[in-house]
């Protein structure tokens, strides 16, 4: 229904509500500063998980389609144990139960290493099926040019096969910068942490946490168009081609 | 300090087990209850109806969901309600799985060919009738797969609810690991408990997507 058609009575007492959260939302305005710096460390974790991700992914997925029986296993038994765990787990085991073994880290660090493991499981599983949606020619051409197995995988398949999954990749990375909201939970102090720490303070619990939730959402939008723009980049040389 | 031996672990780990997956039932059911007529809104004919239900989505998939466990615990909490972590975890997952499973079965019926909407309503089926007796059992098909596979999502999904404060699986974990101050081990375990939980729903979801392609 249009808003012209809402009878007044209805409109007054939407304009009303819309009153209430704004005083409560005033209360917020002190703390863009924290809001920022909170999305700067969630954006910067989830660029470098990213970096990292796809380097573990692309490795993971020529793993799975390794000659070699123990490096598929493994890469497969990888890709399993990262997809069949929640990531809070993983992000504890890292945090909390590496130090036992003797390798300490800071919770920044213990968070992108985590979100870096994590995005590589799903990104092997995403890139090999890539893989799989290259033909055989492509490695037969790239053989008789007198590549390695190696060389031909790099140069010859990589890129086509990326470009294939780029959607799927993207919507990953998306789940990643979302999902990066649990390094609060190690004290990282992201998005999501400052959130909370603002709303101990102001006791505006719902209204800061919406906040909180419009901030991520308008991030998962710029990432998107982001993403799309890096693809459009990335595999313009197809584009051409086509 | 308490001596845990690893069966103590394991039995507290197993009773917490059924909170997880009682957790999970009530998501991922009230999900699918929820996700139906958003379904519906999203292909409806009512471009108004679509628009809201593709904010919605938009929503849902677009903030974490640990934000939207908070949302939900402090908008109870807004309304005046006492609120039970399990009430607000229920309700956010609930929310959450519908928008997803929405999603997945928008896209499974939108992959039925137009021509069976046009050879429906040739019939002079209504619009009711078309989807009920023609494209439903079709979309079904592909969107069964997809659906099983998210339930994985969900039980992942419900290991958040620690956060707030509900016992299930994780929360029991970490109170575990408090008492015996072994992360390594207990995390380890809690990681295979869940890995036990999600890999057969995997390995389903896997075997029915194959078995409908080849049909």
């Amino acid at each position: 229904m249009p808003f012209r058609k809402i009878g007044l009575a209805r409109r007054s007492r939407l304009i009303c509500r819309a009153d209430v959260l704004n005083l409560a939302l005033s209360d917020l305005t002190d703390h863009g500063g924290l809001f920022l710096k909170g999305a700067a460390l969630t954006l910067a974790l989830t660029a470098f998980a990213i970096l990292a991700g796809m380097l573990l992914g692309i490795l993971g997925a020529a793993g799975r389609r390794s000659r070699l029986a123990p490096v598929r296993w493994l890469s497969g038994a990888y890709v399993e144990l990262i997809r069949n765990t929640p990531f809070i787990v993983q992000l504890f085991f890292i945090f909390f139960g590496l130090p036992k073994l003797g390798v300490k880290m800071s919770s920044v660090e213990a968070a992108f290493l985590a979100l870096s493991i994590n995005l590589g499981g799903y990104a092997t599983e995403i890139i090999r099926a890539g893989l799989d949606a290259i033909g055989k020619g492509s490695w037969e051409a790239g053989f008789s040019l007198g590549l390695t197995r190696w060389q031909t995988f790099r140069l010859v398949i990589l890129v086509p096969a990326l470009q294939k999954v780029w959607p799927a990749l993207t919507s990953q990375f998306i789940i990643i910068l979302l999902g990066s909201s649990v390094v609060s939970q190690i004290a990282v102090e992201d998005l999501t942490y400052v959130g909370s720490f603002i709303q101990s303070r102001n006791f505006r619990a719902f209204e800061t946490t919406l906040v909180v939730a419009g901030i991520y959402l308008c991030l998962a939008i710029g990432a998107q168009l982001l993403f799309k723009r890096i693809g459009r980049r990335l595999f313009a040389y197809a584009e051409m081609a086509r | 300090m308490i001596e845990f031996t690893l069966w103590d672990i394991l039995r507290n780990l197993l009773l917490a087990a059924r909170w997880t997956i009682v957790l999970s039932l009530i998501a991922f059911l009230g999900g699918a209850l929820v996700g139906m007529p958003v379904t519906m809104a999203r292909i409806s004919e009512r471009g108004l109806a679509r628009r809201l239900a593709g904010a919605y989505i938009a929503f849902f998939q677009g903030t974490p969901l640990l934000v939207q466990i908070f949302l939900a615990f402090f908008g109870l909490a807004l309304l005046g309600f006492d609120v039970p972590p399990l009430a607000a975890a229920a309700l956010a997952l609930t929310l959450y799985t519908s928008a997803f499973l929405a999603e997945i079965w928008r896209g499974a019926i939108e992959a039925v060919p137009k021509g069976q909407w046009e050879g429906a309503r040739s019939l002079a089926l209504t619009r009711f009738q078309q989807m009920r007796f023609v494209i439903l059992p079709q979309a079904l098909r592909v969107g069964i797969g997809p659906t099983a596979g998210f339930s994985v999502q969900v039980i992942k999904g419900t290991a958040l609810a620690s956060i707030i404060g509900f016992v299930e699986l994780t929360k029991a974990g970490t109170m575990i690991v408090n008492a015996t101050f072994d992360p390594f081990r207990v995390y380890g375990l809690l990681a295979l408990f869940y890995f036990a939980l999600c890999y057969p729903l995997s390995l389903a979801a896997k075997a029915i997507e194959k078995r409908m392609a080849h049909h």
